[in-house]
């Protein structure tokens, strides 16, 4: 008598939400399985292959858990591009032109940081002004100082502290291969990687286990029972954007660590990137509903469209975008197919 | 002290004010630098072209303001913003160009095909990517902001695709009576074109809504969608159409500004404008929540986008350097706008009031 209680005990603990995150990371699969067959020849199989692209998409993995908790609480912040911009420009300029110390710099940039999530949050919980308006014009005002800053495209000197960070390789014992010259390469990610899945980590426990987190649910779901579970809502929904600048700051010198240069047209795009990426991880634009396991997989999945469309070398690379968008639609559809099942079903 | 009040509660009011502040800061500036002051507002006739600072705003200003027509809408209607205008505008460009052109033609001076077909093209894909988006978010109930961001990545990738990822170059001159690509962006006798466009725009715009109950429909369905459908509108289907609208005013837009430089472009047309034409409706006093809107607003607000600019430009900002300024503005205008600040304007006032009352008294 006992099994069939615990089968629909399951079937009920896999509902909608969790389903989608389900598909996500089987898409995830089926796509890189998809690209090893096709482009097993052109090194897709190997691990490190897989470590490049957590290499490349390091700083976009700590913007989208910022963006994941923003979201959470059903705002926006499209800032973080340009915010991306102006640290890495700040980064850069200031190493190879005000020759400071790269530590100080990067404290900082985080400073920095949490000065602009701050205002922002302000704005957003105490105003009670849009957050799209609010991040807009933050956008504005970064790109615009990242060319106050400089018009130049500066590159960080190369015998500075953060240059030895950028290059230090972290090998991992297993998944070697030998190359035609029979030379054993041994993967490696970087130090971004490292700090990005830090990030991850952390903010995964935070949303799960913390208060913080869980009012971070509360406030998305519905702000009225949040106010009155005795919640501070405008508290709640400023500390979501500072942690969001903040972790933006760090994505910053992650990007900065992979690019070693600062440029006024960088990062362009990155915060729909990192919307995407959540969005296709599950999370809701409504608030209320998400993880950042999901976001996780979405940075994954983007990372390995432009990937396939890279080794690939003869599709334009206008394709990435293309796909990214039309992967976008499907769980956009899927989401509301759901919602409206769920409306059906009361 | 209750004139002033009502002055600045008037609907236009805050449109209006930008406006004249940002026409008060020209002349301060132009005073500054040694020129005559009403420079900004001085008219003049060069080549039997009109010329001038205030020509030039009404011309640059065109294709944020015939955005702001669509958005005002699509803003009233479903409490969003379509964030893909941009994007479109460069689709339309792109689709219109490679019409013109032909496939992989990077460079024409003569049409491969009739210019009417490569405009109605142009117009065409505008209305689908708009019907598109309106299906998201009319039928599927997707946030706009969401449903728009698919093809704000997309539509400018699809148009590079079109395009074969050149700059596709009509170099067909308007001479005469045969019509070239460069009218659009160009001039009729000594008028800007794209002033002529606007203007046509906004006035077929003004008078569906003078004429029509479509405004009023509009509003209701943006103030409250189920009651607005309770009552005998087709909430979803005026949705829609709100979103072809916009998808349309972005291929005319896109139209005037490949026609401006007569190529595509696909990775500059149309970048930012949909912060622009987004600002526009703010700036025109219109809640972005929906509802309520006021065209006349949203077209002033353009206009006040492009004057910023050009002042920037004419103050020696760079291009690069002038959104700082523009993100500044946008926050003074949305905090003086936003309801707290408000209340707390009104309790200081209250608290002022009642320390001189307890000093006439104590006096």
């Amino acid at each position: 008598m006992k099994k069939p209680e615990n089968a629909v005990k399951e079937r009920r603990q896999i509902n909608g939400n969790t389903l989608l995150l389900l598909i996500t990371i089987g898409l995830f699969i089926v796509m890189y399985a998809v690209g090893c067959v096709i482009y097993a020849g052109k090194g897709f199989t190997h691990l490190q292959n897989f470590l490049n692209i957590l290499i490349t998409n390091a700083g976009l993995l700590c913007v989208a858990c910022g963006m994941t908790c923003v979201m959470l609480t059903g705002g926006i912040d499209i800032s973080v591009g340009a915010l991306i911009a102006m640290d890495c420009m700040l980064l850069a300029v200031g190493m190879s032109e005000w020759g400071m110390n790269p530590i100080l710099l990067c404290i900082l940039v985080l400073v920095i940081g949490v000065v602009f999530g701050m205002f922002q949050g302000f704005c957003v919980g105490y105003l009670e002004i849009q957050p799209f308006i609010v991040s807009m014009a933050g956008m504005f005002f970064c790109r615009g100082m990242t060319a106050v800053i400089s018009t130049d495209q500066v590159s960080v000197p190369s015998d500075s502290l953060f240059y030895t960070w950028a290059n230090a390789k972290i090998t991992i014992p297993f998944g070697g291969y030998y190359n035609k010259k029979g030379i054993l390469q041994v993967p490696y990610i970087r130090v971004g990687v490292v700090i990005a899945l830090a990030v991850l980590v952390i903010i995964f426990l935070v949303l799960r286990y913390t208060k913080f987190g869980r009012s971070l649910y509360a406030v998305g779901g519905s702000e009225q029972s949040a106010a009155m579970m005795g919640l501070d809502v405008k508290k709640t929904k400023m500390e979501a954007y500072v942690l969001s600048s903040f972790l933006c700051s760090i994505g910053g010198i992650c990007y900065c660590l992979n690019t070693m240069a600062g440029s006024v047209s960088q990062a362009t795009g990155l915060e729909m990137d990192a919307i995407a990426s959540s969005v296709i991880g599950g999370t809701l634009l409504t608030g209320g509903v998400g993880n950042v396991i999901g976001s996780f997989f979405g940075v994954l999945i983007n990372g390995t469209i432009s990937s396939l469309v890279k080794t690939n070398g003869k599709l334009l690379s206008s394709w990435a975008n293309i796909a990214t968008a039309a992967l976008l639609c499907f769980f956009i559809v899927l989401q509301s197919v759901f919602a409206l099942l769920k409306d059906r079903k009361k | 002290m209750s004139r002033i009040r009502k002055i600045t509660q008037m609907k236009l009011f805050l449109p209006v004010f930008c406006m004249i502040l940002v026409m008060l800061i020209n002349v301060i500036a132009d005073v500054a630098m040694g020129k005559v002051p009403w420079s900004f507002f001085t008219i003049s006739i060069k080549n039997g072209l009109l010329y001038g600072r205030i020509i030039d705003v009404l011309n640059r200003g065109s294709e944020v303001a015939i955005l702001a027509i669509g958005m005002t809408l699509v803003v009233s209607a479903s409490a969003g913003t379509d964030i893909s205008v941009g994007s479109v505008m460069s689709l339309c460009a792109c689709f219109c160009c490679m019409l013109l052109a032909g496939y992989g033609v990077s460079s024409t001076t003569s049409f491969a095909m009739p210019l009417i077909v490569g405009v109605l093209g142009c117009l065409l894909m505008g209305v689908l990517c708009g019907a598109f988006n309106g299906t998201l978010v009319a039928y599927l109930n997707v946030q706009p902001m969401v449903a728009t961001l698919i093809l704000y990545s997309a539509a400018r990738a699809i148009g590079l695709l079109f395009c074969n990822n050149l700059i596709v170059y009509i170099r067909v001159p308007t001479s005469g009576l045969s019509i070239g690509y460069d009218i659009f962006g160009g001039y009729i006798g000594p008028i800007p074109t794209p002033i002529i466009i606007a203007a046509v725009c906004v006035a077929v715009m003004t008078i569906v809504l003078k004429k029509t109950a479509f405004g009023l429909s509009v509003q209701s369905v943006g103030i409250n969608r189920k009651a607005s459908r309770i009552a005998g509108l087709n909430s979803q289907r005026l949705i829609l159409l709100c979103y072809i609208i916009c998808g349309l005013c972005a291929g005319i837009a896109g139209l005037v500004a490949s026609s401006r430089i007569t190529s595509a472009d696909a990775n500059n047309i149309g970048l930012n404008y949909e912060m622009d034409a987004i600002l526009a409706v703010a700036l025109g006093g219109n809640s972005l929540g929906g509802g309520k809107f006021n065209l006349a607003g949203s077209i002033i607000g353009a206009y006040t986008i492009q004057a910023i600019t050009t002042t920037m430009y004419n103050m020696g900002v760079s291009s690069a350097q002038a959104p700082v300024f523009k993100g500044i503005i946008v926050i003074i205008i949305v905090v003086i706008q936003a309801p707290p600040f408000k209340e707390f304007l009104a309790k200081q006032r209250a608290k002022r009031q009642q320390a001189s009352g307890k000093e006439a008294a104590s006096v």
